[in-house]
């Protein structure tokens, strides 16, 4: 018979610790049963043990979602370490990142890092909104998880817009400027609604205050907890959305094991998001212009880029329209999507169908001819305002405009629909892939093609 | 277990008419408590009174004698944001330098005598008037008194306007 020695009291007491942490009762290890920590208990929080092989598979997602997490949690750590030497004050500010830059070690490459991800993240997102919208994921039972992602997109929009102030240079203080002057367009609350934001009648100390109380409290706080409820409601629905599985009893027991096939995956897809970004934000600085004057205006002066369709919409159409009426049809739009047709369970199949794809390609193609006819029209064809100066312009420059695009568009879609006798579904899809190419055509043109005056010139020109 | 509660559920809470009111009521009020934080919040964020009251931009600003200004120029006035406007009839502007587009800041520019805007190129006449696009309305302007022949400009208020109109020019 075997003796054993009674364990030390250090050992004992550092295996009670132990067994704290891993949630190991002292008696269920008496008794020989153990439970794994992480494979057993964390990770099964938040996915199932098997998903399906389909789910599994990279180019289901193009592990979309979860590079947006990373870019999230690597904004949320070196957000902070900027924190910690930021001065959110007008004569201090710009001075406090020339310091992060020039004496804080590697301080010049965090704040790449949070540049780089913050503008990524943007881009991350609208291509998950595209993913997630053509392989109808957006179909119940994850129409609600739609309209939480729009909301997380919103937040994520936010944070962009309220750190482009911060540096305080002359690219943040008048991109803010105009973007915040919009909304002198915007009829009965528009100017309230501005003072408030500004914090004033200009961009100023106090706005730089508010900005900086809301980019590093408010909307990180805000994004942490709709993101969770977003895993949390991927989880409830069943994972991803997978293509319905022909009913034969060995393709439905198909299923990759989560750990390790799975999560070896995703750990992948994230190191390389993270190594990308590091390695980018080495090689390419954030910019930083003079520091920022009040006085001397810059040509030309532009929205930050996220916002840029709106600026360029501006220069077309009447201000209630672009400003207001338009991006609020487009946000509404978007969170009815998921409520206007879900008759179909079809799910999983990327442009639900091969008639689909072919109508969507055709609806992009006419977007871009669309669009740039209009925007090429106005600057060199027609020149409304002075053909009828005897209407107000919010019919010249608005309604007019606009009822006479809307009607080529929907001639345009009734013969999409005769042509390839679509389903509603098809049709809905076809509009959606127009208005989300025209809005990349408007951003692209006043991001790139605009000079000096906003007159289109080539970017190299 | 379910099929159970459910009926039980149901016959302990018939709704009366007086339930269902005061369930509203109860909503109601719910409703208020909120709509009351957010108005607080709002009222928190919002820029205090004290802007107002103090000097340069957002106070009064004194310019100067009256003849110190002649008839036909423009003087920049950068405390305040705006610029000191002589009329050809002698009589004074006070114009904000804040172009009525999107709100970037006007130069005026000696030769072409008139005031321009670098971001998207609009410009505006001694006066503030358009004289070309894409600003849809002419600067805004600030009140002016003269006491004792002294220029004094109050920059609390910006007063909109659509075009410029000769009650708008404060006589010597
Ligand atoms: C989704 C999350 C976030 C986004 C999209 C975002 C975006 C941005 C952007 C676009 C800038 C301007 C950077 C530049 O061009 O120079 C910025 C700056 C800044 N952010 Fe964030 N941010 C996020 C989260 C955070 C968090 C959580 C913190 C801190 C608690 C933070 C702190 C800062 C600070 C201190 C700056 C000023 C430094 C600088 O401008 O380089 N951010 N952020
Ligand atoms: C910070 C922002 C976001 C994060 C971190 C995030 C993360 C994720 C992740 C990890 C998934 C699992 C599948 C995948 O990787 O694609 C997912 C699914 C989903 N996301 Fe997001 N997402 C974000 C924003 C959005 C936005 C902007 C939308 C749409 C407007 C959206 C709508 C959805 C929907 C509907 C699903 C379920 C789709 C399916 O089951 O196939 N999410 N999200
Ligand atoms: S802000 Fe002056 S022209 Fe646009």
């Amino acid at each position: 018979m075997e003796i054993k020695k009674p364990p030390s009291k250090t050992n004992l007491l550092i295996s009670r610790i132990g067994l704290s942490i891993t949630r190991n009762s002292e008696q269920a290890a008496k008794a020989g049963k153990k439970r794994k920590f992480l494979p057993g208990t964390l990770v099964f929080h938040f996915r199932p043990r098997r998903v399906p092989h389909a789910a599994a598979r990279f180019t289901q997602t193009w592990g979309l979602g979860g590079i947006a997490l990373v870019l999230v949690l690597l904004l949320f750590s070196t957000g902070l370490m900027l924190k910690l030497a930021y001065k959110p004050f007008p004569d201090m500010a710009y001075d406090s990142i020339l310091t992060i830059q020039r004496d804080v070690h590697f301080g010049l490459w965090v704040r790449n890092i949070h540049h780089w991800s913050a503008n990524f993240l943007a881009i991350v997102l609208f291509l998950h909104m595209q993913r997630v919208f053509f392989t109808g994921g957006f179909r119940h039972p994850r129409q609600f998880n739609w309209v939480v992602g729009l909301v997380l997109f919103l937040l994520v929009l936010a944070s962009n817009f309220t750190g482009y102030l911060l540096p305080w240079d002359q690219l943040a203080y008048w991109a803010i400027t105009i973007s915040t002057g919009m909304l002198d367009y915007v009829p009965l609350f528009g100017g309230w609604l501005q003072t408030v934001i500004r914090g004033g009648p200009e961009i100023g100390p106090s706005s730089l205050l508010l900005f900086f109380a809301v980019h590093t409290a408010f909307l990180p706080m805000g994004i942490f907890l709709v993101m969770m409820f977003h895993f949390w409601r991927v989880r409830k629905a069943g994972g991803v959305v997978v293509p319905m599985m022909p009913a034969t009893e060995e393709a439905q027991g198909a299923s990759t094991p989560v750990f390790p096939d799975l999560l070896l995956k995703e750990l992948v897809t994230a190191l390389a998001a993270v190594a990308f970004v590091l390695i980018f934000s080495a090689m390419f600085n954030a910019p930083l212009e003079m520091k920022a004057n009040p006085g001397l205006s810059p040509n030309p002066a532009k929205a930050p880029w996220f916002f840029i369709g709106m600026q360029e919409m501006l220069l077309h159409v009447h201000p209630f329209f672009a400003v207001l009426v338009i991006p609020l049809l487009m946000l509404g739009g978007l969170l009815a999507l998921p409520y206007l047709n879900d008759a179909s369970p079809a799910g999983g199949v990327w442009f639900y169908s091969a008639k689909g794809r072919r109508m969507g390609i055709t609806s992009a193609v006419a977007a871009v001819i669309f669009s740039a006819a209009g925007i090429l029209g106005d600057a060199f064809l027609f020149d409304l305002t002075n053909a009828l100066p005897a209407l107000p312009s919010v019919i010249v420059s608005g309604v007019l405009p606009i009822a006479v695009f809307s009607g080529v568009v929907a001639i345009f879609m009734i013969f999409l629909q005769r042509r390839y006798a679509a389903d509603s579904n098809e049709m809905i899809q076809s509009i959606y892939i127009f208005v989300m190419t025209g809005y990349v055509v408007l951003t692209i043109t006043c991001l790139w093609l605009r000079g000096v005056n906003m007159a289109l010139a080539w970017p190299w020109g | 277990m379910k099929q159970q509660k459910k009926p039980k559920e149901t016959e302990a809470r018939p709704v009366t008419p007086r339930r269902g009111f005061l369930n509203m009521l109860w909503w109601a009020l719910g409703a208020l408590a909120i709509a009351e934080l957010i108005g607080l919040v709002v009222a928190f964020i919002r820029p205090g009174k004290k802007a107002s009251q103090k000097e340069g931009y957002g106070g009064l600003v004194t310019c100067g004698p009256t003849s110190d200004f002649q008839v036909n120029t423009v003087t920049a006035f950068q405390r305040g944001h705006f610029y000191l406007a002589r009329l050809k009839s002698g009589g004074f502007m006070a114009l904000s330098r804040k172009c009525t587009h999107l709100g970037c800041t006007v130069i005026w520019d000696e030769k072409k005598s008139h005031f321009e805007c670098p971001c998207h190129a609009s410009a505006f006449n001694l006066a503030g008037d358009v004289i070309s696009k894409p600003a849809p309305r002419a600067l805004d302007y600030h009140r002016i008194i003269i006491e004792n022949n002294i220029v004094k400009v109050d920059t609390g208020k910006r007063i909109k306007r659509q075009r410029f109109s000769d009650d708008q020019v404060t006589a010597v």
